[in-house]
Order: structure tokens, then C-alpha cells, then sequence
């Protein structure tokens, strides 16, 4: 087992935080935090990954080969549903953002404050 | 019986998914769903009581398709159904029951999708609190997210909304997502999902480091929705543009889940791994007396009433997250009855502002002063609400704050929790005397406090002349049943009822027996029970309790008269506004804009892992 992936994971999440933290148009911060679940798919697929294994369906191999983890497989892909979720509704509050005000800006949308 | 485990899921799932499919059909005819949506969601409540009562001697555990644990080795997906889990959706179900019977009459345009909405965040809730494996917990965490987002949006022709829903949404994600990093890193770890299967499998295992890691990044997504200082900023802006009865379901159950979330991943799940228990204790009691306390202090000085009621569910969450801390049966006791009483409490709070919003065209309670004296019984509803949320027994809060104070043995606390709830019910009461009975001066109008209050419009119709029916039971049905439980609590064996299902929620080793089998293997790994530890104080009501409780009341009437009537008092001033330096302050902090939120949440969680690591790095 290499630690490599899980530096990856860890190195895309700060990446997408930091861009959360300093960028200052919506369209851009949605994208930061696609940014920010990917590194749960590599993280996922890093704790399950087999070296030297194989795809993993069997049916139509013989005997029991090494194979990567299906269970990790299947989490990332529910993990893909919720990404799809989250982000088609964050993008619907930008385009409502943009046509009513006109701004993307978080600062100029803010209208509670203390 | 089991059998109602999935179906407490599945029934909303379905009703919300058949409402939308018709939607086309059912143009015109909303009452059909909302017809269809309360009784799904009061199905959902008769089935969950039955569960409770069935529930209260052992837990039942569902396995989907039958995929049972083979030699102690969990293959399929499960529901836990404990008193406490099912007691929170309980709750749920409750409040959604009546948040949809108050919304009835109460939208200008109600579409079916705001019944889809409110049903799939029900399913969202049950599942949840049912759920018995790490990823599930996730999934269910997830669709209650995306639900309750879009939720409060639900007028999004206005800044405010998409700005909450914003904050909302973003903070929430990237906690739900640090969430699931923290579980791949324990399936790694672990090879399991299933709760007690990982803890089983974590105790047993070397590397320490990474258990203690998992753990607080799935718990850093549970302290955002929990809204625990300083996770805490999406929830007033969320609150305070949310549809009313939305409102109730946030503030009565969604941020209790945060909470509910990281007691469960404590006692079911990394307890025997961590070690360290007294300590870690005193880590959530520090962030629970400090939520309390930033809580009540911005609770005190807003004017909007929907945002005020948001800060005080801040500060009553500070006061479960500290219950929690005590690691005891009475105080997790005392944490169950404070949550169902406050849920119920607070409910009738947001549905009372809601009927003022609907007639009065404002939730400002400075632009309100004394126009709701022409709503007696919604007054005297909010009032009396009011005092239970200072504690008045016999509303059961009193008996769950009572219950943590016996448990905490800590004047420290008793007093800072009691000066905490005087500010926050204090404020509750200074908008009561001052909106309901025109009592005090009318507050000095705040420019951009205006501002925010012309701002509400459009959820409601135009100012009826009368209240609907279907809008004032709710209310007053929710605070009639916030004081019936508080009298049930005093039946004889009421109370130790609960301390058991408390006890039974913080042994580890009896969840892994009554998922696992009592065959599976390890068990000595499993945290040593709690009653070992501490032992079983009696769930009985004090001399001290009732004390404490009634200088709490006074202290609340005091203060919200002394706030009504400042400007009359000698002593000031002319021209002198109480915590007017402080309001610069505040809006720095609770600054509206997400990058700031983001920026606190990875201080706050660097800090609490830094916290962490000194804690287990020292053998």
C-alpha cells in the first residue's frame, strides 16, 4: 500500500477549500466544491484499490482473482448521484441569482448581516 | 413488526414521488396533496409510536432483503430502531405533520413540489436516524440536504432566500463531504460500513491515528448541521428566509440530527476505539458552553423574529451538545427530553410568527410593536411558549435542564446555562410582551432592520382578516403537547425509562450484541459500559431543579421588561442603546457572505483536530 493517493485526496480537497475561501463569484465556488468531492472519489477509490487486481466482475473469469474492492466502486457512484443533486441546485440559485440581481458576487447577494 | 421499520421510509418516498408524478393532474386541486402529504407524514408518526412502545425494552434491526450477518459479519444493510433513534423521528414526524397542516391555508402559491419537498425531507429524517451503517447515515444525510435547500429557496425571487439557501448548501456540502472522507478512511481502516461492525473491527486493529482522524472529519459534518460554534453561520441565514413552517422542521429536528449524528458515531461506533473519554468530554462541553453562549448573546439583541428564534436554537444546541458531553445515562437522559421539549416548544414559536407574517405582513419585531394585540389566542400561544422556553415546569424542558444540571454536579454550568437561557427566553419574551400586548416603547427603528423587513413578503397572501383554524391548533396543540410531556416525565417509572433507553444508546457492546448476534466475536473490544462508569443517578425532579427553573422564568420576565421599558429607566442616559458597539462587531463576524463561513469552518476544524491530536498523541 502507497500513501501517494491519499496525498492526492487530501491535496484536491485543499485545493477546492481554498478556493471556497478566497473566491468571489458563485459560478466559480459551485465548481470548488465539485472540486472538493472529488477528492472523496479518489479517496474512495484509493482505500479500495488492489495492486494487480482486476475489474470487478467474475462471471466469466475462472477461479477467484485478485480484484479491487466493488464496494468502494459502488460508494463513489452514489456518491456521483449526490454530487449531480447538489450541484444542479446550486447552479439553479446562481442563473436565479444572475437574472433577478444581476451579480454573482456572494458580497453584493449578502443581505443578512450580524 | 419489524416489518414498519423501512415502511417509516418508504411511505413519504413514495407518497412524494406519486404527488410529483400527478402533478400535472393535480393543477387546481392542492388540497388533494395536501390531503395526501399530511397523511403520509401522520402514518409516518402513528407507525414511529408504534415502533417507540415496541422498541422500549430492546432494539429492533431490520435487514434489507434479509441479508442477515453471517459468523458476525455484517453482508447487508440494516435499521437500528432504538427508543432514542426513533424517538427523534418521532419528533419529526410530529412537527411535519403539523407544519403541513399549519401551511394549508397559509401560501400565496403552493405548488406540489413543496409537498414532494417536505415529504422526501421526512423520508431523509427517518432514515437517518435509522440508519445503521456508516454510508447510509451519509446517503440519508444528503437527500434531507438537498431537500431542506431547496426548501429554503422556496421563494427565490429575493436576495435573502438565494443568500441563505447559499450559505446554507455550501457550508452543508463540504461538512457532508468531509463526512464521507472520514468514512472511506475508516472503510480502509476497517473493511466494514456497518456501525457496530467498525467498532468492533477499530478496537481490535492498530492504527490509532486514522480512527482518530475518520473520526473527526464524519463528526465535522455532523457539528455543521448541529450548528455548533464556530460551524454555526449558515443556520440564521437559512432561518430567516425559510418558508415558516420550514422553519419548524430546521429549528425542531434537522439541527438535533447534527447532534444525534456524533452521539451515535461516539457510543456506537468509535467510543472503545478512542479511549481517551474523559477528556474528549471535556472537549464537546467546552464547544457546547461556548455555543451556548454566542448563541444566546446574538439571540438577545436581533430584532427579526425568525432569526432570533434561530440563534436561541443555537443556544439550546450548545446546552444538548454539553448534556451529551457529561457521557452520563441522566445527562443523555436529560438531552432526549430537553430536544423533544424545545422541539415542540420552538415549533409553536416559528408557526406563532408565521401567523403574525400572514396577518400583521411582518416577522420586524420593532415595525410589529403592538399590532398583535388583535390576535389574542396566537399571543398568549407565543407567551406561553415563551416561559416553557425559560423552563416553566411543568413544560418538559424544565425536567431535561434540570436532569443535566443533576448530572453535572458543576455550579459553573448551572449557572452559565440558566444566564444563557434568560437571555434567549428573555428575548422570546421581550417580542411577546412588546408585539402581543403593546407593552414598553416601540423600539427605535434600525434602518437596515427595516430594510430586511420589507423584504417579507410574498410567502403569504395579502393580510387576512382572520386566522385559519388550520393555521392557530397547531401551535397550540404543540405547546399543549410540550406540557404534557413534561407531566407524563413525572409518572412514576417515566423517568427511568428513558435513563434506561439513555443507557442502552451509550452501550457499545450491547449495539454490537443486538446487531451482530450475540455470537460476534471481539466483544471485549467495546467500550466498557457506561453503567461501570458512572453510576445510575435518579431521574427525579429536585428542590435545586425547581429553583433553578423558577429564577429562570423570573430572570426572563425581568430582563424582557427591563428591555421593554430601558428607555424609562433613570439610571441610562438619554440616547443610550444597549449593545450598540456590539452590532459593528457582530456583522463582522456574521458576515452573510460564504467565503467567511468556509474560512471559520477549516479554523474550527484545524483547532478541534489540533485539540484532538494532543489529546490521543498522549498514550
Amino acid at each position: 500500500m502507497t500513501y501517494f493517493p491519499y496525498l492526492v485526496a487530501a491535496w484536491i480537497l485543499a485545493c477546492g477549500l481554498y478556493g471556497l475561501v478566497t473566491n468571489r463569484d458563485l459560478i466559480h465556488q459551485i465548481i470548488c466544491l465539485i472540486v472538493v468531492q472529488s477528492s472523496t472519489y479518489v479517496m474512495l477509490l484509493a482505500t479500495g484499490y488492489v495492486t494487480g487486481g482486476i475489474a470487478p466482475y467474475f462471471s466469466d473469469v475462472p477461479g477467484s482473482p485478485k480484484a479491487v474492492d466493488p464496494v468502494v466502486q459502488a460508494l463513489a457512484l452514489t456518491d456521483v448521484v449526490v454530487e449531480a443533486a447538489v450541484t444542479a441546485l446550486l447552479a439553479s440559485f446562481a442563473i436565479q441569482a444572475h437574472k433577478r440581481f444581476g451579480t454573482l458576487d456572494p458580497q453584493d447577494l449578502a443581505e443578512f448581516k450580524g | 413488526m419489524n416489518q414498519l421499520i423501512p415502511l417509516t421510509v418508504a411511505v413519504p418516498l413514495l407518497t412524494a414521488a406519486a404527488l410529483l408524478a400527478v402533478r400535472p393532474l393535480l393543477a387546481g386541486l392542492v388540497w388533494v396533496a395536501n390531503l395526501a402529504a399530511v397523511a403520509a407524514a401522520a402514518a409516518v408518526a402513528v407507525m414511529l409510536a408504534f415502533l417507540l412502545r415496541q422498541t422500549s425494552t430492546d432494539e429492533a434491526v431490520y435487514w434489507f432483503a434479509g441479508f442477515r450477518p453471517s459468523h458476525g459479519v455484517a453482508i447487508g444493510v440494516n435499521f437500528v430502531a432504538g427508543p432514542i433513534s426513533v424517538g427523534l423521528a418521532l419528533i419529526g414526524a410530529i412537527l411535519m405533520t403539523a407544519a403541513l397542516v399549519f401551511s394549508w391555508r397559509y401560501f400565496t402559491h403552493v405548488g406540489t413540489y413543496f409537498h414532494g419537498l417536505m415529504l422526501i425531507f421526512l423520508a431523509g429524517v427517518a432514515g437517518f436516524c435509522l440508519a445503521g451503517d456508516v454510508f447510509d447515515l451519509f446517503v440519508w444525510f444528503e437527500l434531507m440536504g438537498v431537500a431542506a435547500y431547496a426548501l429554503t429557496a422556496y421563494r427565490p425571487e429575493e436576495r435573502g432566500p438565494i443568500q441563505g439557501a447559499l450559505n446554507f448548501a455550501i457550508t452543508n456540502s463540504v461538512g457532508a463531504y468531509l463526512s464521507l472522507t472520514g468514512i472511506a478512511l475508516i472503510y480502509g481502516r476497517t473493511g466494514a460500513l456497518n456501525m457496530a461492525q467498525i467498532g468492533q473491527a477499530a478496537a481490535s486493529r492498530s492504527g490509532h491515528g486514522v480512527v482518530v482522524v475518520s473520526f473527526l472529519l464524519i463528526i465535522a459534518g455532523f457539528l455543521v448541521k448541529a450548528a455548533i460554534v464556530p460551524f454555526h453561520f449558515w443556520l440564521a441565514d437559512a432561518h430567516a428566509v425559510a418558508p415558516t413552517p420550514v422553519c419548524v422542521l430546521f429549528s425542531g429536528v434537522m439541527v438535533e440530527l447534527g447532534l444525534y449524528g456524533i452521539a451515535r458515531m461516539y457510543w456506537s461506533v468509535f467510543g472503545g476505539a478512542l479511549g481517551h473519554q474523559a477528556a474528549l468530554a471535556d472537549v464537546f462541553l467546552a464547544l457546547g458552553t461556548l455555543t451556548s453562549v454566542v448563541g444566546a448573546l446574538f439571540c438577545f439583541r436581533e430584532r427579526h423574529v425568525k432569526r432570533l428564534l434561530a440563534f436561541s436554537t443555537i443556544s439550546h444546541m450548545g446546552m444538548f451538545l454539553a448534556g451529551f458531553a457529561l457521557m452520563t445515562p441522566l445527562g443523555l437522559a436529560g438531552v432526549a427530553v430537553y430536544v423533544a421539549g424545545h422541539a415542540l416548544v420552538k415549533g409553536a414559536l416559528f408557526l406563532c410568527s408565521g401567523i403574525a407574517l400572514h396577518r400583521l405582513r411582518s416577522v420586524n419585531e420593532t415595525c410589529l410593536h403592538g399590532r398583535g394585540r388583535k390576535l389574542p389566542v396566537t399571543g398568549a400561544t407565543f407567551t406561553l411558549a415563551g416561559l416553557g422556553l425559560a423552563g416553566l415546569p411543568p413544560f418538559a424542558l424544565f425536567l431535561g435542564k434540570g436532569w443535566i444540571e443533576d448530572s453535572a454536579r458543576m455550579t459553573w454550568l448551572t449557572v452559565v446555562f440558566t444566564l444563557c437561557a434568560i437571555l434567549a427566553a428573555g428575548a422570546v419574551l421581550r417580542v411577546a410582551g412588546g408585539v402581543f400586548y403593546g407593552l414598553g416603547d416601540p423600539p427605535r427603528e434600525d434602518p437596515r432592520m427595516e430594510a430586511e423587513a420589507n423584504e417579507e413578503t410574498g410567502e403569504t397572501d395579502e393580510g387576512r382578516q382572520r386566522t385559519p383554524l388550520t393555521m392557530l391548533i397547531p401551535p397550540v396543540l404543540l405547546v399543549a403537547g410540550a406540557m404534557a410531556a413534561g407531566v407524563a416525565m413525572l409518572v412514576p417509572g417515566a423517568g427511568a425509562a428513558i435513563e434506561r433507553a439513555a443507557l442502552r444508546f451509550q452501550d457499545q457492546a450491547a449495539y454490537q450484541a443486538a446487531v451482530l448476534g450475540p455470537s460476534g466475536h471481539g466483544g471485549s473490544a467495546a467500550a466498557a459500559p457506561v453503567a461501570t462508569l458512572h453510576p445510575v443517578e435518579p431521574a427525579a425532579v429536585t428542590v435545586s431543579a425547581v429553583v433553578v427553573a423558577l429564577v429562570c422564568v423570573a430572570g426572563a420576565l425581568a430582563l424582557a421588561g427591563a428591555a421593554l421599558y430601558w428607555r424609562r429607566l433613570p439610571v441610562l442616559r438619554r440616547g443610550y442603546e444597549p449593545g450598540a458597539g456590539l452590532t459593528e462587531f457582530s456583522r463582522r463576524f456574521q458576515s452573510g457572505v460564504i467565503n467567511d463561513y468556509v474560512t471559520w469552518l477549516v479554523v474550527g476544524l484545524a483547532i478541534i483536530g489540533g485539540v484532538l491530536a494532543l489529546i490521543t498523541g498522549h498514550g
